[in-house]
């Protein structure tokens, strides 16, 4: 497995670091309520299909990703800094 | 006070050769960390100002061996080499002194690509990774800054705390390059 590093390139799996769901972006206000909370801290769909997930580029530049892959296939299809993600959300 | 004395991260470990690769420590002299804090090009002009070198792209460095040198070392960073880094840098850059921090090696000779093909897991040949090219990568389990510096030669940085494990790992694949070309 590979993924393109959007700052250092196409890169081994090894570089990298694998976080979770990218749902962690997504931090509910402090007063959203027990259920939004609970949901972001615990509850995760175990999809057979396209998922989005937290990567770190730990060995390479150190960034923090979204890649977005499919678990059926094993297709990668986006990888992009979560930064940037981050930043379309507000 | 007592008085101390400085120690190389390599020292009474190389220089040594295997077949055509040789392997050497470097003292690169002071060495800071300079991580850009506002706009990156606000910050190359005032290191160029300064230094005469620029903040270099990712995967890239600037200046050569001897004189001030930048090597790109991460997402937004870079390693200003050689010189002490001039005050008014502090504006742009969190700047953080890490002369005694890293160890720093050459690994240079003929098959000196296929001792490091064992290793990192990049494609370090020159027609992808020329001279000013530099990678943050792994060389084995270690995290390392990898540059190429001239059509044999590499200069490889790691954390000083792991020199020894640098080079007993370069050692072992230069040795099994050495005797897969019967000169070991």
């Amino acid at each position: 497995m590979r993924l393109d590093c959007p700052i250092c390139g196409n890169r081994d799996r090894r570089e990298f670091y694998y976080q979770g769901d990218a749902v962690m972006l997504e931090r509910p206000a402090p007063d959203a309520g027990a259920a939004a909370w609970d949901g972001y801290l615990h509850l995760r769909a175990n999809l057979a299909g396209e998922t989005r997930d937290l990567w770190q580029h730990e060995a390479g530049c150190g960034a923090w990703l979204v890649v977005t892959r499919n678990t059926v296939t094993h297709a990668i299809h986006t990888v992009e800094l979560a930064s940037a993600v981050k930043e379309a959300l507000r | 006070m007592a008085k101390l004395k400085a120690r190389m991260p390599c020292e009474e470990m190389l220089p040594f050769t295997f077949g055509t690769v040789k392997l050497d420590e470097t003292n690169l002299g002071v060495m800071t960390s300079v991580m850009a804090l506002g706009e990156d090009a606000a910050l190359s002009s005032a290191l160029s100002d300064a230094h005469g070198v620029g903040f270099p792209k990712a995967n890239r460095t600037l200046g050569n061996a001897g004189g001030p040198r930048c090597i790109w070392f991460g997402q937004r960073q870079a390693m200003l080499i050689g010189p002490a880094p001039d005050d008014r840098l502090q504006v742009y850059a969190a700047l953080v002194d890490q002369s005694d921090g890293w160890c720093a090696v050459t690994v240079e000779g003929e098959d000196v690509e296929h001792v490091l093909e064992r290793l990192v897991p990049v494609d370090l040949r020159r027609m992808h990774f020329k001279r000013g090219h530099t990678a943050r990568t792994q060389l084995g389990h270690i995290s390392a800054s990898i540059t190429r510096t001239g059509s044999q030669a590499f200069l490889i940085l790691v954390f000083r705390s792991m020199a020894a494990s640098l080079v007993h790992e370069l050692s072992q694949a230069m040795r099994a390059v050495a005797s897969r070309r019967g000169n070991g």
